[in-house]
């Protein structure tokens, strides 16, 4: 057959092999071995590094479309927060994503519960839920939580929870934690708040934003910073966990070498059509 | 008045905004904080404002029966619905036992996820037909991306492991993403925050006037 052939290849083909690679590894996991970059040993290290028992901002900026790369890293700064007995206070300013982080936060808490290691709503987390206005909101946020947040997700009065009688801007808090898959998300945190409040934060994001954050990175307004399934899994890693994120890795790193193998077959069979010459 | 109206509270509210990021004085602040609250609850009605136009457009093309207006009764089913619901549920819609939880859980949830997961599908086509090597500068480019997206994960790292440390493709993609994709990112973060500081001073100043409408 000759190379020129395969450009006529029905896409349906491609799709079957993509398929494949995915289930593949799901079904039976390959096990590649994992080297934990350093923008995630500075994220863990970051968070290491707080006082026990701090209060800790997390921001839940995604949605369902970005929950195999966010919710994995959410689930996993969620244990090591709470390791450190850290007190947690959690926002989402995407408009579809309250729902599936009050659902992320509540499987971590639950499994803490299940492992003899409670944590308590109100005392030792607080799920403030979605407020709409952007960047709006961090600034707002600056001048008073109750004020930005006046109910929790749950409709109880902010004011009534225990662990918000010790929070009042964000002077009250050691650290953000942003886990982001887009706008409001990292960029307008750092902008908004780290630039102007000079609250110290890390970053888990998905693996197509991570490269605009390297820069905050590298500025030292980031401590850390987590991309996409990669970096949630390195993370895991670090941890000592083997949870979703390390599971995906397999699948992700075959569909990755297929999309390689892709990009470089369709310039060969462009080079062979033009009879080996050049581009 | 019609147009100089709007200008003179842009310019004065802008000014008024820039001032309260360096006075933190009650007499700046206080009502710096009410206008930061009136944006909020603004975002907030252009939700309302962003679903009445969805459903003018929509019925419209429904009544027309324009191309696709099958699809566009569905939208409008589910967008009344789900307001609808919210609305007799009221506070308790967050209940884990709520219809509008089962809409989120079971419908919201899975189609967007499917949204993306798609993409990996479309990604792997369009690698195959459109990523086409014809200058060089397209040449560096596949060169960069193939080895940023095989060292971001660990099948990169085993692929080169009989390479020195150094050469193989994890520290490559991390040094290709701290060196020059970081040197390149950080120009055009500073371009843009210099148009976004000249865009605001037109603004202000009444330069810029295309956020009135009327094409001026």
């Amino acid at each position: 057959m000759k190379l020129t052939a395969l450009e006529k290849l029905d896409r349906r083909w491609l799709f079957l092999i993509v398929a494949l690679l995915v289930l593949g590894p799901m079904l039976r996991p390959i096990g590649l071995p994992l080297v934990p970059s350093r923008p995630v040993r500075m994220f863990h290290d970051a968070i290491a590094s707080i006082p026990d028992g701090s209060i800790v901002l997390m921001s839940c900026d995604y949605d369902p479309g970005g929950k195999p790369e966010m919710v994995p890293m959410t689930k996993t700064a969620l244990r090591q927060l709470w390791d450190k007995h850290c007190r947690v206070v959690i926002t989402c300013l995407w408009t579809g994503g309250s729902g599936l982080v009050d659902e992320t936060v509540e499987a971590v808490a639950v499994e803490r519960r299940a492992e003899g290691k409670p944590v308590v709503y109100g005392v030792d987390y607080v799920d403030l839920g979605y407020k709409a206005g952007y960047e709006a909101v961090m600034v707002l946020m600056g001048k008073g939580i109750h004020n930005a947040f006046p109910q929790d997700h749950h409709a109880n009065p902010t004011s009534s929870l225990p662990l918000m009688k010790d929070v009042r801007d964000y002077s009250s808090f050691v650290m953000l934690v942003n886990i982001s898959a887009g706008y409001p998300g990292t960029k307008e945190w750092v902008q908004q708040v780290n630039s102007r409040f000079h609250l110290p934060m890390v970053s888990g994001c998905t693996a197509v934003s991570a490269p605009e954050y390297y820069p905050y990175l590298q500025a030292g307004q980031l401590r850390g910073l987590l991309g996409g399934m990669a970096g949630a899994a390195e993370y895991e890693k670090l941890r000592g966990e083997k949870g979703l994120a390390t599971k995906g890795m397999d699948a992700q790193s075959l569909a990755h070498a297929f999309v390689a193998l892709c990009i470089v077959m369709g310039n060969v069979v462009q080079w062979s059509k033009r009879g080996g010459g050049g581009a | 008045m019609k147009r100089e109206l709007p200008l003179l509270i842009t310019a004065v509210i802008g000014l008024f905004m820039i001032l309260s990021f360096f006075v933190p004085h009650h007499v700046v602040s206080v009502p710096a904080d009410f206008l930061q609250q009136c944006a909020v609850i603004v975002v907030a009605f252009g939700y309302v404002l962003g679903g009445a136009n969805a459903l003018r457009v929509n019925l419209l093309s429904i009544a027309k029966r324009q191309s696709d207006w099958a699809y566009k009764l569905v939208l409008v089913v589910s967008l009344v619905a789900t307001v609808v619901i919210g609305l007799i549920e009221g506070r308790r819609w967050q209940a884990t036992d709520s219809v509008s939880m089962f809409l989120y859980n079971q419908l919201y949830s899975p189609m967007q996820a499917t949204m993306f997961s798609l993409l990996a599908f479309f990604i792997a086509s369009a690698a195959f037909r459109a990523f086409r090597i014809r200058t060089v500068e397209a040449g560096l480019l596949a060169v960069a991306a193939l080895i940023v997206m095989l060292g971001r994960v660990p099948i990169g790292n085993e692929m080169t492991s009989w390479l020195p440390e150094g050469l193989r493709m994890g520290p490559v993609q991390e040094w290709i993403m701290n060196v020059p994709q970081n040197a390149a990112k950080r120009a055009i973060l500073m371009g843009a925050a210099l148009g976004v500081m000249a865009t605001g001073l037109r603004i202000i100043l009444g330069i810029e006037r295309s956020y009135l409408g009327g094409g001026d």
